[in-house]
């Protein structure tokens, strides 16, 4: 199996406070992984020391490796750092459309990092806005405010804008927990389809959409990771009694 | 039982009487303005520049030179001081600075926003002579832009944090760098904040007087140049309010209607702007 | 994560190390020093403009340019706080402070340079008006907070901000039209005193109503900090919705209250055009509160064109200045922390 990101002994440190705790877990290459565990273990700080944006923070510290692709991303350089999270998509729990329109919300990414024609640059927008499954519904009006969006609508499109970039990764942090039972159908059998394009690393803490749509799993309780692995045996075949406690329900 | 609902009443009455002297000056303030100002409004007014001697005028003509005298004076430094203010107010994210170097460059920034006008004012009537440049349009403009700075950039500043912190991150996430992040996305999330901003900022520098007082000299004519001197309105309505000449007089009249108008205005202008804005952007 | 911070101060000292050469060369060769700043901006833009493509270079430039912009003023204000008190400086040459602090007289013709009776006047003026303007902004912030119904707030709040947008020589006009005939006609000789109608009193009640402003809406803020759970449990235990003002709102936002105050007392210090429109402009102690005075900003604005052919006079006004910007600067930097530490803590 081809793993995409690992972490070597990865420990991040919040105002001196150990969040995460000797981290070391792999992630497989063109597969959906799920990280569960309950609420505020820091499945989401996890989340977003892969693309390094926990720095953007201030008092926070890392330490240990994050090998995405063989290479430290921990070694590179602020001014490198853009180019990493270029690789890593990030789908933020609450829609964020930027203040634009929606044609330019998935333009953004495109317009930074290549120099493309107009006609290119119009492909490539209709192109993600497909397979975001959203084309259809925004066609007619790409140049109005994307806030005006529905949620579940804003949630598609900034899953259009992620992938414009083409990254390798897409982060997802409980992308479906402000949506409505349907919009958040329609996420999951998105990234269920992107997943064969790209690795997807899905935070949830419904232990549910985690059965639906894993292929992995990892299972953080406190700042560490109980237990790691396919999906089937984690789920069915628990090893760490924390990990039975939770899928059962008795914490979290 | 009874003293305590006595005691209330009574403070109850003086609290209303009290707001009535607050918005009764606002009214008095208004009324006296209009009430003086507005007939002295007519064309001419606006239109001519005085004519006659420097302290003496004839009579007739109006106050051009001091309307366009403030707008020469004003719109420069507005501009400059919001592309100062920027500057700063997009530094001073987190994004940037570590909280302790902003938290005290905000306190400056309150701090140099109480300094009283008259400082810039001298601060740069001394470097101008000292200079050996006239007083003039280009050192006018230098202390309003001084003296808005400040407030430009409070506002700014309190529009730019309220920027949800995952809209930058999603624009991170993107591969935005820093700079291009707060340039295309913070600027336009805030941008009815910092419009407001600018508008009151403007306002400010319109009315002041102290700064420019003898920054800008004072000139009847309109100015041509950046090295001229100008008239303004509040410089108008300071030099001639006691003018035994009623029609010097009423120049200053008008000219305070006109300041008013135009503050009422700004202040009309960034509450709608803000609210309508708002809807836009609500997050 | 060391390393982050080594870093920022790296590119900092580069930035430190730009400016104080400039400051340097400020100090010696001031129109050099100008044209060059003008030059080193200008490449600043340019290379902004013409490196469309290097991203990384873009955010380095445009990153540091903030950062010297922020530097560069902060710095500024220091450069001219400093540039006033060495102008100051050379009138003490001549006299010491003391001299100038306490005399009476102030003829600068004659050399005379006697401050005492302006500063006693500017506090005294000051004192009065935020006697007057403090519980009349207090009540009014309280009535609007606690007692007003909703649909009156709303419409009030932006009377308030209007009022606080008057430029200063508006308000100097409507008290000269207004306020100096009242007193001169009406309330002076009800004292039994003859009045031009311009003086201290006049100034104060001026400087009073332009305080309002700032004091209402910082109470208001202060007020509107405090959890509504702290008056309910005030009033569920029986108690007036003013005994709750006295003993709950008031206390709670103690500091909010005192800030408020010594931000309005720093404005009114430091006000200029409105007070000098209506104090008289007479250097000398009044005789009541009807006779005309002159404060420290009025003073500056009077002597203003006078005094550039007598380098002592200039240097006497210097010193005015300097002390205006001290005294409201402390009241400021006070007010403001008091300000900042209660909003930290929500107004406990």
């Amino acid at each position: 199996m081809n793993y995409q990101i690992e972490t070597k002994n990865l420990n991040v440190y919040y105002h001196n406070n150990n969040a995460l705790k000797n981290i070391n877990i792999k992630i497989p290459a063109k597969q959906l992984t799920a990280v569960i565990g309950p609420s505020g273990c820091g499945k989401t700080t996890l989340l977003k020391s892969f693309n390094r944006l926990l720095e953007i923070q201030d008092d926070v510290k890392t330490s240990g490796q994050i090998l995405v692709d063989g290479e430290n991303i921990l070694d590179y350089k602020a001014s490198e750092v853009p180019d990493i999270r270029k690789k890593m998509g990030l789908l933020s729990q609450k829609p964020y459309p930027l203040p634009m329109s929606i044609y330019e919300n998935v333009a953004y990414g495109l317009r930074i990092h290549h120099n493309k024609t107009k006609e290119e640059l119009d492909q490539a927008v209709e192109n993600c806005l497909q397979e975001a499954g959203l084309w259809n519904e925004v066609k007619d009006r790409l140049h109005d405010p994307a806030t005006r969006l529905s949620l579940g609508q804003q949630q598609r499109l900034c899953l259009a804008r992620a992938i414009a970039v083409k990254p390798e990764v897409l982060l997802c942090d409980e992308p479906t927990s402000a949506l409505d039972p349907i919009s958040a159908q329609q996420i999951e059998k998105l990234l269920l389809k992107l997943k064969k394009e790209f690795t997807v690393v899905l935070v949830t803490h419904t232990l549910r959409q985690a059965k639906r749509v894993a292929d992995y799993v990892i299972f953080i309780y406190f700042g560490e990771v109980l237990e790691q692995g396919p999906a089937k045996e984690v789920f069915n075949h628990p090893k760490h009694p924390q990990t039975k406690a939770y899928l059962v329900g008795e914490i979290g | 039982m009874n003293r305590r609902i006595i005691e209330e009443n009574v403070f109850k009455i003086l609290m209303l009487a009290s707001l009535a002297i607050v918005l009764g000056s606002l009214v008095i303030i208004v009324g006296i303005v209009v009430i003086n100002g507005f007939p002295a409004l007519s064309i001419e007014m606006f239109t001519q520049t005085p004519t006659g001697r420097y302290y003496l005028g004839q009579g007739s003509g109006g106050i051009l030179n001091a309307i366009l005298g403030s707008l020469f004076l004003a719109l420069p430094a507005t501009a400059l001081a919001y592309l100062i203010g920027l500057a700063i107010a997009l530094y001073l994210q987190r994004d940037f600075l570590h909280p302790w170097a902003s938290s005290f460059i905000r306190f400056t920034l309150d701090v140099l926003w109480g300094i009283p006008s008259i400082i810039y004012g001298v601060f740069c009537f001394m470097f101008m002579i000292m200079l050996g440049m006239r007083a003039s349009l280009l050192v006018g403009i230098i202390a309003l832009t001084l003296l808005e700075i400040p407030i430009i950039t409070r506002y700014m500043d309190e529009a730019i944090s309220m920027v949800p912190r995952g809209l930058k991150e999603s624009a991170y996430s993107l591969g935005s760098t820093k700079f291009e992040t707060a340039m295309k996305v913070v600027r336009r999330q805030a941008f009815p904040g910092i419009l407001a901003g600018v508008l009151l900022g403007l306002g400010r520098g319109i009315g002041d007087a102290a700064s420019i007082l003898f920054t800008s000299g004072f000139s009847s004519d309109i100015p041509t140049s950046i090295f001229d001197s100008t008239a303004a309105l509040p410089t108008i309505i300071f030099r001639f309010y006691t003018s035994p000449i009623p029609a010097v007089q009423q120049r200053a009249y008008a000219a305070a209607f006109i300041l008013l108008m135009i503050v009422l205005t700004i202040s009309i202008a960034s509450r709608l702007l803000t609210r309508r804005f708002k809807k836009h952007v609500i997050k | 994560m060391e390393k982050k911070k080594l870093l920022w101060l790296i590119d900092t000292k580069l930035v430190l190390a730009i400016v104080i050469i400039f400051l340097l060369f400020s100090f010696i060769l001031l129109p050099l020093s100008f044209s060059l700043l003008f030059l080193f901006l200008i490449t600043f833009v340019l290379l902004y403009i013409f490196i469309k493509k290097h991203r990384k270079i873009r955010d380095f430039i445009g990153t540091k340019t903030m950062l010297l912009v922020t530097i560069i003023f902060i710095i500024f204000f220091f450069v001219m706080f400093s540039f006033i008190l060495y102008k100051s400086m050379f009138i003490l040459g001549t006299y010491s402070i003391f001299d100038i602090l306490f005399s009476s007289v102030w003829n600068p013709e004659y050399g005379q340079f006697g401050l005492f009776p302006i500063i006693y006047v500017t506090v005294l003026v000051t004192g009065i008006a935020l006697l007057i303007a403090v519980p009349i902004s207090i009540l009014s912030a309280i009535y609007i907070t606690e007692y007003a119904p909703r649909r009156i707030r709303k419409t009030i709040r932006p009377f308030i901000d209007v009022l606080a947008g008057v430029p200063s020589v508006v308000y100097g006009l409507c008290a000269y039209l207004v306020l100096v005939p009242l007193v001169k006609d009406v309330i002076a000789p009800w004292f039994g005193i003859e009045s031009t109608g311009s003086c201290v009193f006049t100034a104060a009640i001026t400087l009073a109503i332009m305080v309002f402003p700032i004091i209402i809406s910082l109470c208001i803020e202060s007020f509107d900090a405090i959890p509504i759970a702290l008056k309910e449990a005030s009033l569920s235990v029986g108690a007036t919705k003013w005994e709750t003002v006295k003993k709950v709102v008031f206390r709670a936002s103690a500091s909010g209250i005192i800030s408020s105050i010594l931000l309005g007392f720093g404005r009114a210090f430091g006000e200029t055009i409105a007070v000098s429109m209506v104090i008289g402009g007479i250097p000398r102690m009044p005789s009541s509160l009807f006779a005309p005075g002159q404060t420290l900003a009025s003073l500056i604005i009077s002597a203003y064109g006078e005094m550039m052919s007598v380098p002592l006079y200039e240097s006497a006004l210097m010193m005015v200045t300097l002390i205006l910007f001290i005294v409201v600067l402390l009241f400021n930097i006070v007010g403001f922390a008091v300000l900042r530490r209660a909003r930290r803590r929500g107004k406990f």
